[in-house]
């Protein structure tokens, strides 16, 4: 017992320090990198490969996704503006080569420091770290991960997705790919190309997962995109919770993060997906901040159950749609998201619930907050198959803005080839009225508190979905973006 | 000693004006009736004395001596001021006792008192809900959502009750009440009445003056006070009606 509990303290310190370091010391460039040269084309697909000694029939996988990206065309169907993207202006691999230096405070920008101390990131880093296994992934590399004795004790592999190739070949070669296929999509297909690591999770048979699982991104180095990768796989009966947090540093470029999540859920298997999204989103004025284009998507087998749950508040451009296909009987598909845009920003998001099998059920409650002169679009395709007998969908989703100058776009798709399925449409987007203000700046609370109670009180049907541990940073997070946006 | 000095109190908003150089004076511990025919003014008093802000406003207003005019609609309530509304709104997701505990410490905090945390809250306002004859359940539900138009009113003379004002402005909380509502709301208001606390009553009926008894009945027409009188007015009023009265006081 004495010693789990040490070992963990010493994770739990390693991790600490590493989290020290990006939060006090490191918002950028003060650690030495490993970089590949900047571009792209067969031969830094090669050096990635060859970086991180990788089996051939990996790098062969890669290539293939390579060429089948080079016949594909950027989207042109999304709603917000983008310049094009220069794919051989970004840094396609860059992992931590040193340990960093420490310097002084003072370098740190008062303002990011200042944003993070308002979210207390280091005390909720540590609440995190007491109970969650966490692997942090700094740019291109997995830096560290815990926990992961006490978790193979159980049988759960949680590791590194460079270290899952390298231990678990067999199961990654067996499910790569096989919930989100390379030819999927256009950033689908550049990630399975240059992606350089990420999460591997692992749950077997009737294990249920002891502890959270959690990954945390950083990207750090200035002109690379971020690639990563997670793969989680629960078997017959299995189950775990899972969380990505992510941050990244103030520059005044647009970085590419272009990741993919892919959750194969095996029959009666639960797997609940947590994101709390705080990529830099730009300065007020629009320069800067991530362009967040992921694909996430779960496969649902009999009975099994897939919960998407996303807090997003951060990057310039958010667009994604995590979505389901139940193809099992019986099988569940959830998602449950609150979108904050500022500023300039964009969220181009919502879902896709693909129903195969009988009596499949898929859920989507979706909040987006809208400020300042930000745009945010929901778009959700719900598909029930002429297979999907009794099929049933409910979906919720509103709209809240606060000013007279941002906007809300709800785009909802609707197939049905299954007349016995039952679809329900719900959705409405209102203004942070006056009179519920005037109510509570009546009751003696401030006109910022009075916002950031209203904005709660709309994202609380999702917020309650949230693990426990982190339903109290995801409202700091809100609150901090809240801050000045009245008046 | 006036808690309350309106001189000269004018209002205007998209160029129609309201009030029209207004004059009342509430001595504190008193309670004051205003009534009046329909677009009189009695609302727009009500919402310029708790500072809402779509209004044009000249004159002046004495809360205990200060200046309310100046004041954001939060400092005039953390100063004492507390309107109880008309229409309450809907506020969807927050819990009723975390909107009141928030309020309260508000409140609280401007007083110099340190706030009171979630346990001794439930007791404190466990203790004032009896007044208002309503249960916990009511603490659960969000502000107001899915409330009937009586449960809202007695959430407002709840609040009331749990943030202790020096002057209560009760915006027709009688309005769309049946009699055994009226009953409890004017129960609520009248075991709040105090020395030191005073109310100013927005009605159009007699009906809650039966139990709710002023010192003082004012009729407001056409944006000023034209009449003023004891108790006795408003059953003058309720037989005569303000016809007669406009014509006599306002011109």
């Amino acid at each position: 017992m004495t010693d789990v509990t040490d070992e963990i303290a010493a994770e739990k310190s390693e991790i600490q320090s590493l989290a020290d370091r990006q939060y006090r010391y490191g918002f950028s460039s003060d650690f030495e990198a490993d970089v590949v040269p900047r571009g792209l084309n067969e031969d830094i697909i090669r050096l990635i490969s060859s970086k991180k000694d990788e089996p051939e029939w990996l790098l062969a996988w890669r290539l293939q996704a390579y060429r089948a990206w080079l016949d594909m065309a950027m989207p042109e169907w999304q709603m917000f503006h983008l310049d094009p993207i220069d794919f051989q202006d970004i840094i396609y691999y860059a992992a931590p080569k040193a340990k960093p230096k420490l310097e002084s405070m003072d370098e740190v920008d008062p303002e990011m420091r200042e944003m993070f101390d308002k979210l207390g990131i280091s005390l909720t880093e540590q609440k995190r770290l007491s109970g969650v296994a966490v692997d942090a992934v700094v740019d291109s590399a997995s830096v560290a991960t815990t926990f992961q004795k006490q978790l193979a004790e159980v049988g759960v592999i949680f590791c590194s997705f460079s270290a899952a190739v390298r231990d678990h070949p067999e199961l990654v070669r067996r499910y790569l790919g096989s919930v989100v296929p390379f030819r999927d999509n256009f950033f689908a297909a550049l990630n399975s190309a240059v992606f350089s690591d990420g999460s591997f999770c692992f749950i077997p048979k009737g294990v249920k997962c002891p502890m959270e699982l959690s990954t945390y991104f950083r990207m750090n180095q200035a002109d690379t995109g971020q690639f990563e990768r997670t793969l989680i796989v629960a078997e017959e009966g299995a189950s775990v919770s899972y969380l990505e947090g992510c941050t990244a540093p103030q520059r005044d470029n647009n970085q590419l993060h272009a990741a993919v999540v892919e959750i194969l859920a095996m029959d009666d298997a639960d797997v609940k997906y947590s994101t709390v999204q705080n990529w830099y989103p730009g300065d007020a004025e629009g320069r800067g901040g991530i362009h967040n284009f992921v694909t996430k998507r779960g496969k649902a087998l009999t009975n099994a159950k897939i919960s998407w749950t996303q807090v997003e508040t951060g990057s310039a451009i958010t667009w994604k749609y995590p979505s389901v296909i139940l193809k099992g009987d019986n099988s569940v598909g959830e998602f449950y998201s609150v979108a904050l845009t500022t500023h300039h920003q964009w969220a181009d998001t919502g879902t896709k619930m693909t129903h195969i099998g009988k009596n499949t059920t898929s859920t989507i409650v979706s909040k987006g907050i809208s400020t300042h002169v930000a745009q945010q679009v929901y778009r959700g395709l719900v598909k029930v198959m002429r297979s999907a007998e009794g099929a049933r969908n409910h979906t919720q989703c509103d709209s809240l803005l606060i000013g007279d100058r941002c906007g809300a776009h709800t785009l909802p798709y609707i197939e049905v080839k299954n007349s016995s399925a039952q679809v329900e449409h719900e959705a409405y987007t209102s203004k942070i009225a006056e009179d519920q203000l005037f109510y509570c700046r009546q009751r003696g609370i401030s006109e910022e508190d009075a916002v950031s109670m209203i904005v709660h009180g709309f994202c609380r049907d999702v917020f309650k979905e949230l693990p426990m541990e982190y339903v109290v940073e995801a409202r700091n997070l809100l609150n901090m973006k809240l801050e000045g946006s009245v008046g | 000693m006036n808690l309350l000095e309106i001189e000269g109190l004018s209002a205007t908003i998209d160029g129609n004006q309201i009030l029209r150089g207004l004059d009342l004076a509430l001595p504190a511990g008193e309670v004051h009736a205003i009534m009046g025919p329909n677009g009189a003014g009695k609302s727009t008093l009500a919402h310029v004395l708790a500072g809402r802000d779509e209004y044009e406003v000249t004159g002046s207003v004495r809360l205990d001596g200060e200046d309310l005019l100046t004041m954001s609609p939060e400092e005039r309530a953390v100063a004492g001021l507390f309107l109880a509304f008309q229409h309450p709104v809907e506020i969807p997701g927050v819990g009723n006792s975390y909107f009141l505990r928030t309020a309260l410490n508000a409140v609280r905090g401007a007083r110099g008192e340190n706030p009171l945390d979630a346990m001794d809250f439930m007791a404190y306002v466990k203790q004032r809900m009896a007044l208002v004859e309503m249960d916990a359940s009511f603490l659960s539900r969000s502000v107001n959502e899915g409330f009937s138009g009586g449960e809202r009113k007695r959430n407002e003379i709840l609040q009331m009750a749990i943030l202790e004002p020096r002057l209560a402005i009760l915006d027709e909380t009688d309005s769309g009440l049946d009699i055994d509502a009226v009953r409890i709301v004017a129960h609520g208001a009248n075991t709040l009445r105090a020395p030191d606390r005073s109310m100013l009553v927005i009605t159009h009926h007699q009906r809650l003056l039966d139990e709710l008894v002023p010192d003082v009945v004012h009729v407001l027409a056409e944006g000023r006070i034209v009449r003023s009188g004891g108790p006795e007015l408003a059953k003058e009023l309720e037989a005569s009606g303000y016809v007669g009265l406009e014509l006599e006081g306002a011109r």
